[in-house]
């Protein structure tokens, strides 16, 4: 059976890779450590071509009704 | 001139060079929308600085307990739902879970759901109502049961003799190959043959009592023959324009990989369906939807915001987790706040055999040792400096 893209689906919002530069500006700009952020599974179907690994950080842009667009970010765990 | 989103960011932006990106993007569009058409640059930048001011105001504070404001939201309202299911008009199988049963469901994350539902989009010219009852039957899961109009035994052969509904097979497009085919995958341990109607089945061992054969025939009853499983009740519904299929029963990952069927807009209720085939970001939207949409149907009101935080705590660490003491309670670093939820004892007793250490860092806890706590005022805290 055909694959189903996921990130096409209306529920599943944006999910970019940020890179090493990039995680450290926002590390900064939280002032928080890796550990600190909601967390999000290397399996995760929504992750799929991204080829993510442990402690990369994964930006969000999620649509929402009060904001328009709000940004979120989730680090990637094994488990 | 109409004034574009981009103008009026430009415009914020040029005034408050330092509050750059600080507002969200639907308050820019409002701004665009609302402005009068001829204004000019000072003037703008007045409002936005104005409207940022405005903005800074509404903010939560820190040290607002907004988890404690958003149970409260919730609760309230849940005290006023109805405690009932509700019924499909037609179709008096199906019914569906609403008011505070879903919202508990949903809020508690049950894996078993009363009724797992599917709203099945179908790409065109499908969604259009063409071969709709063909494209809805092939979904509806079929048993070797729905097809048979009569099961006998016979103790001679000790084989099952079961009459084919051929009409309602060629209706489902099922064809003799096809059946022995699905039947030898569902049921291993069976040797089939169909003549003309009739279709016999055989346990595989040589030797097998008349009890064997009973219970062989229970199991091909329930063989699955086609269609998704799962999927018990197919409802064909026309909704703004295009033919929709509700179901009963989900199993969202084989539907979405049917080719009929619009992979970008099928949803199911089942949010742990969700989050094995589309993630815990969708897990965490459909979260919101489906208790948003219990809380829109009778008529109550809540800001969504509460849901959303809701759904976050719920989604935070890669998985759904439901707010119960195995789930998001279970994830407390305070002994004492787990404690504090259900079984204290429990939490105590264990948390003292692995010599668990508590900080006090946070609400609960300091309240059962009548502390100031970490909330409002409390969340300051003077550092003195020496000279």
């Amino acid at each position: 059976m055909a694959k189903v893209d996921v990130r096409k689906h209306v529920l599943v919002p944006k999910h970019v890779k940020l890179s090493e530069k990039e995680k450290e500006e926002v590390l900064k700009a939280y002032s928080a450590t890796i550990e600190n952020f909601p967390r999000i599974l290397k399996k995760d179907p929504a992750l799929e071509g991204l080829n993510v690994k442990y402690g990369d950080l994964i930006r969000i842009e999620r649509k929402s009704p009060t904001a328009g667009k709000t940004v979120f970010y989730r680090t990637v765990v094994l488990s | 001139m109409r004034l574009w989103k981009g103008d009026v960011e430009k415009m914020v932006s040029d005034a408050l060079k330092e509050l750059q990106g600080i507002l969200p993007e639907s308050i820019y569009q409002s701004m665009a929308e609302s402005l009068p058409e001829k204004l000019s640059e000072s003037k703008a930048a007045l409002v936005a600085k104005k409207l940022v001011a405005e903005y800074n105001e509404m903010k939560v504070e820190p040290g607002e307990s907004v988890g404690l404001v958003a149970a409260e939201s919730i609760g309230e309202p849940g005290t006023q739902m109805t405690l009932d299911t509700f019924h499909f008009a037609g179709v008096s199988e199906m019914n569906v879970t609403m008011g505070l049963p879903r919202i508990i469901e949903i809020l508690d994350g049950r894996k078993k759901l009363i009724t797992p539902m599917m709203e099945i989009y179908l790409k065109k010219p499908y969604s259009e109502g063409q071969d709709i009852k063909k494209v809805a039957l092939m979904i509806k899961e079929t048993c070797l049961q729905d097809i048979v109009t009569e099961f006998s035994i016979n103790v001679a052969d000790s084989r099952i003799e079961a009459q084919l509904d051929l009409l309602r097979m060629r209706e489902l497009g099922i064809s003799d190959v096809t059946l022995i085919k699905a039947l030898k995958a569902s049921v291993p341990s069976i040797v089939v043959d169909v003549k003309g109607s009739t279709l016999f089945m055989k346990a595989k061992a040589k030797e097998s009592g008349v009890s064997d054969v009973f219970k062989l025939k229970e199991k091909a009853k329930e063989a699955y023959v086609k269609g998704v499983r799962g999927v018990t009740q197919v409802l064909p519904v026309r909704k703004n324009d295009e033919y929709v299929i509700l179901t009963f029963g989900s199993n969202i990952k084989k539907v979405l990989q049917l080719p009929f069927v619009d992979e970008t807009r099928t949803t199911t209720n089942d949010v742990f369906e969700i989050e094995s085939t589309l993630g815990v970001e969708a897990a965490r939207q459909a979260i919101i939807d489906e208790v948003y949409k219990v809380i829109e149907t009778q008529g109550l009101n809540v800001d969504i915001r509460h849901l959303m935080l809701v759904a976050d705590v719920m989604c935070a660490n890669g998985k759904v987790k439901g707010i119960t003491r195995y789930g998001v309670v279970s994830e407390k670093a305070s002994v004492l706040a787990r404690a504090s939820f259900e079984t204290p004892i429990k939490h105590i007793i264990n948390a003292s055999l692995y010599g668990e250490v508590d900080n006090l860092s946070s609400v609960v806890e300091n309240v059962m040792l009548n502390q100031p706590i970490p909330v409002g005022t409390g969340i300051t805290k003077l550092i003195s400096k020496n000279k």
